[in-house]
């Protein structure tokens, strides 16, 4: 399969803190990439300097072999190919939900209208919120929202999805209706890289696991052996943190 | 500028800045007690009395304190209503603030969350130590900084007060430059007096702010 | 009770005449205000420590000095000052306008600072370039946030042009006590009358606006 993503060497810092130190990180077509890590492990910004929302220090990250930095001229025309979702369902307050679905097509793509509508009206469909399309992101629950912001996230044909802790702010009943979304989005052979709290569904989804922890990856491996026989003691106490036996 | 003319100036604006500044305080003091009373009765959607506050209100805020004055001193003495100008000033100060101080506290009794009283509720308050004890000092602490906006606002406006012939700080300026010409000296005294009166309130304004945000944001 | 003078002559016209002065020095300062407000609102949020003092002093200066003590500095004090004889209406538009940029200003500040930064990333990661972001996204949020508190700076613009009449501008209030002197002898309550009118002239001129201004604020409230 085809390298996507490749993330060399990277180092992040704020002024004396260090975030992460030389991380390494490849992303192929069609696999699922769960990140997970205890509370302020960088996880997170790691997603947003996939993004540029963050600049790094050292190293690069390319997308489909173009190097990807926050001065890169077409960031723009970079970002279109990147998916992101963040935790606070952050729709576009003003814009009805079909208006938030459509602004990004319509103006960075130029595309048809009436193609780009009924796209989103299909994809609305099919996470269950048709009935919203004319609501304002106030009138709608945090899971819809969350919901929304994934649609709004496809409608620009991402090659990549990045999700940022989408689960986080949600009320527990509204979990799971958020990440059978993002699973079923995996079985169709999306490229993703979810950073999350939920083992469960780590479980679940990912093809790969990476475990970052002290600003470097610690463990990284296939799903099964992750969970079932993490090699390093960090990753175990890591995840004996979740059960309660 | 001339010393001079400032020196003799100043007894007399010495005079204006208290008249001003009592009427404006009595004015003020009065808005609040008005302000408190419509707040509760619209609040509390008190039969008839809450109509008569919220009509009360929006004429009040809709109008210009100098129209209210004019209509108070000039016109209520032609329906055997005669009230001295000082008099007038701090009761017509009263009815202008009192809407604007009724909208604050109003706001801040409404944006008490209802958890806060089910929760004192729960402990076993009664419905009137509730108010007294949880929601009015909570409503007041959210209304502070509208009601130092107020009291600014308020301070600011005793300037129409020369408009019925109160000898009042705008009264003494304007007196002072048709009759002598000493513009200079007039406006800077003017200007210098009502930073006496303002400046102090609005530093401490600020400071009261800040101290409430930090308070709310502690939770 | 005196309202019986509005009938007479053309009293009555006279003082819808006077408020259309009012109204006229109100809008026309408003417009000033707002265009100066966003100029400076936007230069404020750059945050440059010269103008962000400059604008600390004048915000100061706006907040505890009364519009009136400002139309007598302008007014008669550049008469003196500059020995420019300024009319009196130009010295209250420019009050006015010194008075609602500042206003403008700080709330378009704080209209910008209140759009969360995360509203800047999302519109960034859907591929919006920096120009279609605050076209599509930012500008709309502010506007919605900007037009009730715009509509309120009207309302206000048009209660305090009542004090022009002290410095000797013919309206709306200055028109009803011409009125008053006038019939003294025929209608001696006419003051009651008069200003009861003026009252709710000014009730009828603010009132409608208001109500917008709540409406919608209630409408685009987040």
């Amino acid at each position: 399969m085809e390298t996507i993503l490749e993330i060399k060497n990277i180092s992040k810092r704020y002024d004396d803190i260090t975030v992460f130190e030389k991380i390494s990180l490849t992303v192929k077509r069609g696999e699922v990439v769960v990140i997970v890590g205890p509370s302020g492990c960088g996880k997170s910004t790691l997603l947003r300097c996939i993004n540029s929302l963050e600049d790094i220090q050292e190293g690069e990250i390319l997308l489909d072999g173009v190097v990807i930095n926050p001065t890169s001229k077409d960031l723009s025309q970079v970002r279109e190919k990147i998916g992101m979702v963040f935790q606070s369902y952050d729709l576009f307050p003003h814009l009805t939900i079909l208006q938030n679905l459509m602004l990004a097509p319509l103006k960075v793509k130029k595309a048809d209208k009436k193609e780009t509508k009924k796209e989103a009206l299909e994809l609305l469909d099919r996470v269950g919120l048709l009935s919203k399309k004319d609501s304002y992101p106030r009138q709608l629950s945090g899971g819809q929202k969350q919901r929304v912001a994934i649609v709004r996230a496809l409608m620009m044909h991402p090659e990549i999805l990045l999700f940022d802790e989408i689960t986080a702010a949600l009320d527990p009943e509204m979990v799971k209706e958020v990440l059978d979304v993002v699973l079923s989005l995996a079985r169709e052979g999306r490229t993703m890289v979810i950073v999350t709290h939920e083992m469960q569904f780590a479980r679940a989804a990912a093809d790969r696991m990476v475990f970052i922890d002290g600003a470097t990856i610690v463990e990284e491996g296939d799903a099964k052996e992750f969970f079932d026989d993490p090699k390093t003691d960090r990753l175990r106490k890591f995840l004996r943190s979740f059960s309660y036996d | 500028m001339n010393p001079e003319v400032i020196r003799e100036y100043l007894p007399l604006y010495k005079e204006a800045f208290i008249l001003t500044l009592r009427t404006g305080w009595i004015g003020i003091l009065l808005a609040f007690a008005i302000g408190i009373l419509v707040a509760f009765a619209i609040h509390f959607r008190v039969p008839v009395l809450s109509k008569i506050a919220s009509v009360y209100v929006e004429l009040f805020r809709n109008t210009p304190l100098l129209v209210q004055l004019f209509f108070i001193y000039f016109a209520l003495p032609k329906i055997g209503l005669s009230i001295p100008a000082e008099t007038c000033g701090a009761v017509g100060l009263g009815l202008l603030g009192g809407s604007y101080m009724a909208e604050g506290i109003r706001s801040g009794l409404d944006a008490v969350p209802v958890s806060q009283e089910e929760s004192a509720l729960a402990l076993g308050l009664t419905k009137r130590q509730l108010f007294t004890y949880v929601v009015f000092p909570e409503a007041m602490s959210i209304s502070i900084p509208a009601i130092v906006a107020n009291v600014i606002f308020l301070l600011k406006e005793t300037s129409v007060f020369s408009a019925i012939s109160l000898m009042d700080l705008m009264f003494t300026a304007k007196d002072l430059i048709g009759l002598y010409y000493d513009t200079t000296e007039a406006l800077v005294l003017l200007v210098v007096f009502y930073i006496i009166m303002l400046l102090p309130v609005s530093i401490l304004g600020s400071i009261i702010e800040k101290r409430v945000r930090l308070r709310t944001l502690g939770g | 009770m005196g309202f019986e003078v509005l009938a007479k002559g053309n009293n009555a016209m006279r003082l819808l005449e006077g408020l259309g002065v009012a109204m006229r020095i109100s809008l026309i300062s408003v417009v000033i205000s707002i265009v100066l407000g966003v100029i400076l609102g936007v230069l404020v949020e750059l945050k440059r420590p010269f103008i962000m003092a400059f604008f600390r002093v004048y915000l100061e200066i706006v907040r505890i000095m009364p519009q009136m003590v400002l139309l007598f500095i302008v007014y008669f004090g550049t008469t003196k000052a500059l020995g420019l004889n300024l009319s009196a209406e130009a010295a209250s538009i420019i009050v006015f306008s010194f008075w609602g940029a500042a206003e403008m200003a700080d709330l378009v500040r704080g209209a910008l600072g209140g759009i969360p930064v995360i509203q800047y990333e999302s519109a960034a990661s859907l591929g919006l370039t920096r120009i279609q972001t605050y076209r599509y996204v930012i500008v709309p949020q502010i506007v919605r946030r900007m037009i009730p508190l715009s509509i309120n700076l009207i309302t206000r613009m048009i209660k305090t042009t009542s004090l022009v009449m002290m410095i000797g501008i013919v309206e709306v209030l200055k028109v009803g006590q011409q009125i008053i002197e006038a019939n003294r002898k025929s209608s001696p309550n006419a003051a009651f009358g008069i200003f009861a009118t003026v009252f709710l002239l000014y009730f009828l001129a603010c009132w409608p606006i208001s109500q917008l201004a709540k409406y919608l604020e209630k409408k685009w409230e987040n």
